[in-house]
């Protein structure tokens, strides 16, 4: 065991590789939280007075909320006004092109092994890159446009398609939702936006990068994804953070509406810096994601690879409306040190014949914790709706914990909802099995999590994937327990 | 958090404690938790789909005490089930009825709790586990406190029958204790009358030790009348290389809720649970179950099974607790549930918290109709519609059922099943 200890240490001691920080003058709200604060974001933004509004709709109604504290996860209390809630890098002229952006910016993404001008040559994706709050490049929009894509920042839709804004925006997720959703709602400062038009199968994958930068910066992001009917469209999602010791709050949502045979796929690889291996600092993740299969026979798909962040709080979910609606989840969640991950999902079937399918593997090693918690709810008028969900841990040392909060609610005789869940460690028969056969107990290990990865890692997509296995070699090989 | 009609319900029932009664200790404790805590108020999560105070609020109107019925020995013969052979333990709405019961004393000593005064009265159902339990605790008058001794194994199964009737009051109390020393064996049967249609709150509370190496089933019937809301509170200590298994089935009722917990407290220890709800009408069951696995090397089966039709409604939550220590443990879990009606709601909970990580644990849970190609098999070889549909789900509930250790309780209940399946399905 001696050995395998040494592996431990030596793979739970690597630092953070991602962990840099780069200055950038940033331009920023004063500190703390109030009305006069929404204000001021919002006229920073020059957004229209609807929008303000709504901003300050949700701050009022947010004041009388309390946290939440149902989740299985435990850190010190965030102080909401000591956080700045906006920051933006200094370059108030957009750019035209790449060549126009900031070269230390371009630094970072090269660094991080994503190189705008690559990706735009050799794979063919658009990549609308985050930077603290403001996007400051969107690649290949002009292709995008040619076939009705909209595909740009958030706060470029409010000004260049407000109707659209207005119609979906918290749509999916009200502003009444939970507390930090409502929270985001009030200070959101930018994210992305997209709108596949009725028919149009999306050519590429549209992914977005994001980092965290400036110090002592709650960042709210605001993802809103409109596939319009018989469209198709593919979304990746990032994200990696420089190394920090404070606690850093993370409050975004993604609201995905998919009308009448559209198909929205959302994947994401999370990095967010989990903290150092005494558990100190990290990104509190607390996310809202929440999908809508409002017309007959759409499909939504959530894929996640989590591996980042102190705290993840996090159920990306569909609500299943439309009749032959589909809804999916699959999830590889890894958590080590001091992580800890409270995850899953919610499917809502309302419409008749509707699907969906769970896949959740949790992965915790060190002194994580890690726990899935999600619903499968069958409402009264949703006959013939079908679920199956599988959630498996595998524990790597016996200083971490699994657990499963499944609730599952059934209120139609016609539904058929399979769940099923296991925990186990890597088998020692099978690392002998490998040792056996020349194979090192490291190689045997990250052999053994692949292969128990699989069946979510085969839904990323193939730029993702290879992303996705790396990372998670990264925070588990070797961890033998 | 308590609201003020939770604070009158728990006014009533507290004014009516006799002051000066033993086990103040215990009393005492049980009256601060309660006056901090309160009854489960509408959210709390352990009753999220059980919101018994509200079911208590509206349907009792007298929180009095019920009295003893009157009760003479062939009205118990009548509630005797057929081909008993055994000890007849009587409960007149929780008072011991001695001169009712047919005690042979043969392998165990039966004593009043206010008699022997036990040491180990409350160690095992913990006051904070639950609400009820601490009311229980503040409330019961009396009890029956049973030991089997050392090395001793109880031959005939010993049959706990209570008669329950609202009688100028409506909240009755009991309280049984268990004592198992090591190396010994016995089996319990329980079965709940009720003696007429009359609306009656039933708050029961058993607590069972069971020694080292020793072995006790314990079965449990619930088919009281339809306007009867019960909550039982079921807690059991396991010591070193001991196997206990509980099979319940619930049948009847307004609003039933058992919570059921075994602590595997030492290595080699064996906890099972077996449940059955066959539920129509109105009726509520809430089966939260709790397995605390604390040592290494000990083992948890759990299959709880429901057919739930008209408008009932079928709740689970099923919680194993792995602790750090407790390497190498084996936890089976299942929950299966089949929905006969439009208004049928089933809500199922399985969780798992696991702390160690040589561990194999598990859970399914499944929630549909009866196999199409099944009924398809059966109705091709002639078989009616509703002969297929019963003999299917007698085939479903069967499992349950085959792990009641007493023949002549099985066959009893086997039958109340199959009437129920063949007329009211």
């Amino acid at each position: 065991m001696s050995k395998d200890n040494k592996i431990l240490e030596e793979l739970t001691s690597k630092d953070y590789e991602h962990g840099w920080s780069v200055n950038l003058e940033a331009d920023e709200a004063p500190i703390g939280l109030n009305e006069g604060i929404i204000r001021w974001i919002s006229t920073k933004k020059e957004e229209p007075e609807w929008l303000l509004e709504w901003r300050l709709k949700a701050f009022n109604y947010w004041l009388t909320m309390s946290e939440p504290v149902w989740a299985n996860v435990h850190y010190p209390k965030i102080d909401l006004q000591g956080l700045r809630y906006y920051s933006a890098p200094k370059k108030s002229n957009k750019p035209k092109s790449l060549d126009e952006i900031d070269p230390e910016l371009l630094q970072i993404y090269e660094r991080l092994g994503i190189n705008l001008n690559e990706q735009k040559r050799l794979q063919g994706i658009a990549v609308d890159a985050v930077l603290d709050s403001v996007s400051v490049g969107t690649t290949f929009k002009e292709t995008l446009s040619k076939l009705g894509i909209i595909f740009c920042s958030f706060s470029e839709a409010v000004h260049e398609h407000p109707e659209l804004v207005k119609k979906y925006l918290g749509s999916v997720v009200p502003m009444t939702d939970n507390y930090y959703a409502a929270l985001n709602c009030a200070v959101f400062s930018d994210g992305s936006f997209c709108y596949i038009p009725t028919g149009v199968r999306c050519p590429m994958e549209l992914s977005t990068y994001f980092r965290i930068n400036a110090a002592n910066t709650g960042q709210f992001e605001r993802t809103l994804i409109i596939a319009d009917e018989g469209s198709y469209v593919s979304y990746l999602e990032g994200c990696t953070a420089p190394q920090r010791d404070e606690n850093q709050l993370h409050a975004a949502v993604v609201e995905i509406y998919a009308a009448k045979n559209a198909e929205v796929k959302y994947s994401t690889v999370q990095n967010w810096y989990p903290g150092d291996k005494s558990g100190k600092g990290g990104i509190y993740n607390f996310v809202t994601k929440r999908g809508i299969c409002a017309g007959d026979h759409s499909k939504i798909s959530w894929t996640q690879v989590e591996t980042g962040s102190a705290v993840t709080w996090k159920y990306p979910s569909c609500i299943l409306k439309g009749d032959y609606s589909i809804g999916e989840f699959y999830s590889v969640a890894v958590t080590n040190n001091y992580q800890q991950a409270d995850t899953g999902t919610k499917m809502i079937h309302i419409g008749k014949n509707t699907r969906s399918r769970i896949v959740s593997k949790g992965i915790s090693a060190g002194r994580s914790q890690n726990s899935y918690r999600g619903q499968v709810q069958v409402m009264k008028r949703a006959s013939n709706a079908r679920n199956f969900s599988q959630c498996d841990s595998l524990l790597m040392g016996d200083r971490c914990g699994a657990h499963t909060f499944p609730y599952i609610d059934i209120q139609n005789p016609t539904a058929k909802v399979e769940h099923e869940a296991t925990t186990s460690k890597i088998g020692e028969d099978q690392l002998f099995y490998c040792n056996q056969r020349g194979i090192s107990t490291e190689d045997a290990v990250a052999l053994i999590v692949n292969g128990y990865a699989k069946e979510v890692l085969n839904q990323l997509p193939m730029e993702f994937a290879v992303e996705a296995q790396k990372l998670l070699a990264l925070t588990l090989e070797g961890s033998v327990g | 958090m308590t609201t003020t009609t939770n604070n009158n319900i728990l006014d009533s029932i507290l004014s009516q404690v006799p002051s000066g009664s033993s086990f103040s200790d215990l009393r005492e404790s049980s009256s601060n938790f309660l006056e901090k805590k309160g009854l489960p108020a509408i959210k709390e999560e352990e009753y999220k789909f059980t919101s018994i105070t509200k079911k208590l609020e509206n349907s009792i109107s007298d929180f009095s005490f019920a009295k003893k019925s009157d009760l003479n020995s062939e009205t118990v013969e009548s509630h005797v089930f057929d081909a008993f052979e055994g000890d007849l333990l009587v409960f007149n709405n929780g008072s011991f009825e001695k001169d009712l019961s047919k005690i042979s004393n043969h392998g165990y000593t039966l004593s009043l709790i206010s008699d022997a005064k036990p040491e180990l009265l409350g160690k095992i159902a913990k006051t904070e586990k639950d609400p009820f339990v601490a009311l229980n605790n503040i409330a019961f008058e009396d009890g029956v406190y049973l030991k089997v001794p050392k090395n001793q194994k109880v031959e005939k199964p010993i049959l706990l029958l209570f008669l329950n009737q609202s009688n100028e009051g409506q909240v009755i109390h009991s309280r049984i204790l268990i004592e198992v020393e090591d190396n010994a064996a016995v089996t319990f049967l329980e079965d709940s009358v009720s003696l007429d249609d009359k609306t009656y709150f039933s708050n029961m509370v058993t607590e069972i030790k069971v020694g080292q190496n020793s072995q006790v089933h314990y079965n449990r019937l619930q088919n009281e009348s339809k306007n009867t809301i019960t909550v039982n509170n079921t807690e059991t200590d396991i010591h070193r290389d001991a196997v206990f298994t509980s099979v319940l089935v619930s049948l009847s009722g307004d609003m039933v809720r058992n919570n059921l917990s075994l602590n595997l407290l030492d290595s080699g220890c064996e906890g099972n649970m077996y449940g059955l709800y066959l539920l129509n009408g109105k009726t509520h069951v809430d089966n939260h179950t709790n397995v605390d696995h604390t040592k290494p090397h000990a083992q948890s089966n759990e299959l709880y099974k429901g057919v739930l039709a008209d408008s009932s409604r079928g709740v689970f939550n099923g919680k194993i607790f792995v602790r750090q220590d407790a390497q190498k443990t084996n936890a089976f879990q299942q929950n299966n549930n089949i929905l006969l009606s439009e208004d049928a709601i089933v809500n199922t909970k399985p969780q798992l918290e696991i702390w160690a990580d040589d561990v194999k644990c598990s859970h399914g849970c499944t929630t549909g109709q009866l196999d199409e190609e099944a009924l398809f098999y059966l109705r091709a070889r002639g078989l009616g519609k509703e002969q297929a549909r019963g003999m299917l789900l007698y085939a479903f509930t069967g499992e349950v059922m085959d792990h009641i250790s007493d023949e002549a309780f099985q066959n009893h209940i086997v039958n109340i099943v199959q009437n129920r399946l063949g007329s009211n399905f």
